[in-house]
């Protein structure tokens, strides 16, 4: 009985939401049309959900709520910027009044701080809306996993766990059991805690990125990059002789070594680099797939296009909850399984150690 | 008529992806039906596969949505 309950909170929240939407598009059409005296306010229109759908997923100086033009809601952020001629300097994004005003000599251009004075270089280290919500996250993984240690220190390992101790635990002997150490063996316990991490850190940034006024973090390629290029680092770090041996001196015959040893070297920057594409375009498709359902309704401009176009949101949403989930496995089961390619144990001919899998067994 | 040809990139990319998660996903639930007791094995090594091939066609979808 549960479920209708729910269906009905998300179908009111986009009819309380839908209205102000509608009224501020058609202002903004409105406007568009004072502005310019061009006869195509269909094309107008649909240029207009392409930038609404990209503001939603970029980054953004400031933490937009609701609301568009005089009536936005957003939180200013702190930024910080490093000029060639003015050095170091703080001041509130909401200097800019997004993007209409000019502060000191900058301005924001599509959200970017740039300098009136074109010999002025300009190194941007704000804090942006991604940045904040990764601190944001972190502070609150930290918070909780703390917490739960504590849970495990105070209670002791064989009490029953309780409250989001006993949510969480599954997750956690999940990563650990079916992870790490199927994955990587006997020399598992190493990489776990580094996979746990992974694991919250990218599952906290989905759900919170698909919360309405989330920041979309893990549809940013540059979080992705960062997090790929550390599982880069841990992979050929912990690389033995055997890993090290089949990329210089694979298995072939030696006239094959020109072709086999450049591909190989390749392949070890490839993984990783899959492993970015792979949660960015996930997480980037996903919410432009559910902000092109919803502006189906304004590229039509008509209500009755929310019969279809709300329930198809409804069932992405759903479907976005899954994608979350797995995303966050996939990134975490394939890092296990490049930790475990480079640290395993193989005989001459690429065959696996029967002690090693006995062993593995055992665990 | 409207928009770049970059869309039909994109959509070649996911019939791609639909072929080869299809496969996968047949030939996972045929190999479940046949051996029920190694149906996580199959499962994990069923969502690896998926997930390689579906990075493939994202790197498609990626390139087109610069095009675009």
């Amino acid at each position: 009985m549960k479920f209708p309950g729910i269906f009905l909170l998300i179908l009111a929240l986009f009819l309380l939401l839908s209205p102000k939407l509608s009224a501020s598009d058609l202002e903004e059409q409105e406007s568009l049309h004072s502005a310019s005296l061009e006869p195509h306010p269909k094309k107008e229109e649909k240029v207009n959900i392409t930038k609404v759908a990209f503001e939603h997923i970029l980054d953004s100086h400031s933490w937009h709520f609701w609301g568009e033009g005089h009536d936005a809601v957003a939180l200013p952020l702190p930024c910080i910027i490093y000029s060639t001629n003015k050095g170091l300097q703080f001041f509130s994004s909401s200097v800019f009044e997004h993007g209409h005003a000019e502060f000191n000599g900058y301005k924001l251009v599509e959200e970017e701080i740039i300098s009136n004075d074109l010999e002025e270089k300009v190194y941007d280290f704000s804090i942006t809306k991604n940045v904040a919500q990764l601190l944001l996250s972190a502070v609150l993984l930290f918070l909780l996993f703390t917490s739960i240690a504590r849970a495990y220190k105070t209670t002791g390992i064989t009490n029953a766990p309780k409250g989001k101790q006993s949510f969480f635990e599954p997750l956690i002997t999940f990563v650990r059991d079916d992870i790490a150490k199927t994955n990587i063996g006997t020399k598992s316990d190493r990489f776990v805690p580094y996979l746990l991490t992974v694991f919250f850190l990218i599952l906290l940034n989905n759900v919170l990125g698909m919360i309405p006024i989330g920041a979309n973090l893990t549809g940013n390629i540059a979080f992705t990059l960062v997090l790929s290029f550390i599982t880069l680092i841990v992979t050929n770090v912990n690389g033995n002789k055997n890993y090290w041996h089949h990329i210089f001196a694979p298995p072939v015959p030696k006239g094959l070594y020109i072709m086999m040893i450049p591909l190989e070297i390749v392949g070890i920057f490839t993984k990783p680099f899959a492993l970015m594409i792979r949660l960015f375009a996930n997480m980037t498709a996903g919410h432009i797939i559910v902000i092109s359902l919803v502006g189906l309704i304004f590229v039509f401009n008509s209500i009755w296009i929310s019969i279809v176009s709300v329930p198809f949101t409804l069932f992405i949403d759903v479907l976005e909850c899954l994608v979350a989930l797995l995303q966050a496995y996939i990134f975490t089961l394939l890092t296990a399984l490049f930790i475990g390619t480079a640290c395993a144990d193989h005989n001459e001919d690429g065959v696996h150690n029967t002690d090693d899998d006995k062993a593995m067994e055992k665990h | 008529m409207t928009g770049s040809i970059a869309a039909i990139g994109a959509g070649l990319s996911a019939i791609g992806a639909g072929i080869g998660i299809g496969l996968i996903g047949g030939h996972a639930v045929e190999a479940i039906a046949r051996q029920p007791e190694m149906y996580t094995k199959i499962q994990t090594t069923m969502i690896i596969a998926a997930a390689l091939v579906e990075g493939v066609a994202l790197f498609g979808v990626v390139v087109a949505l610069m095009q675009g």
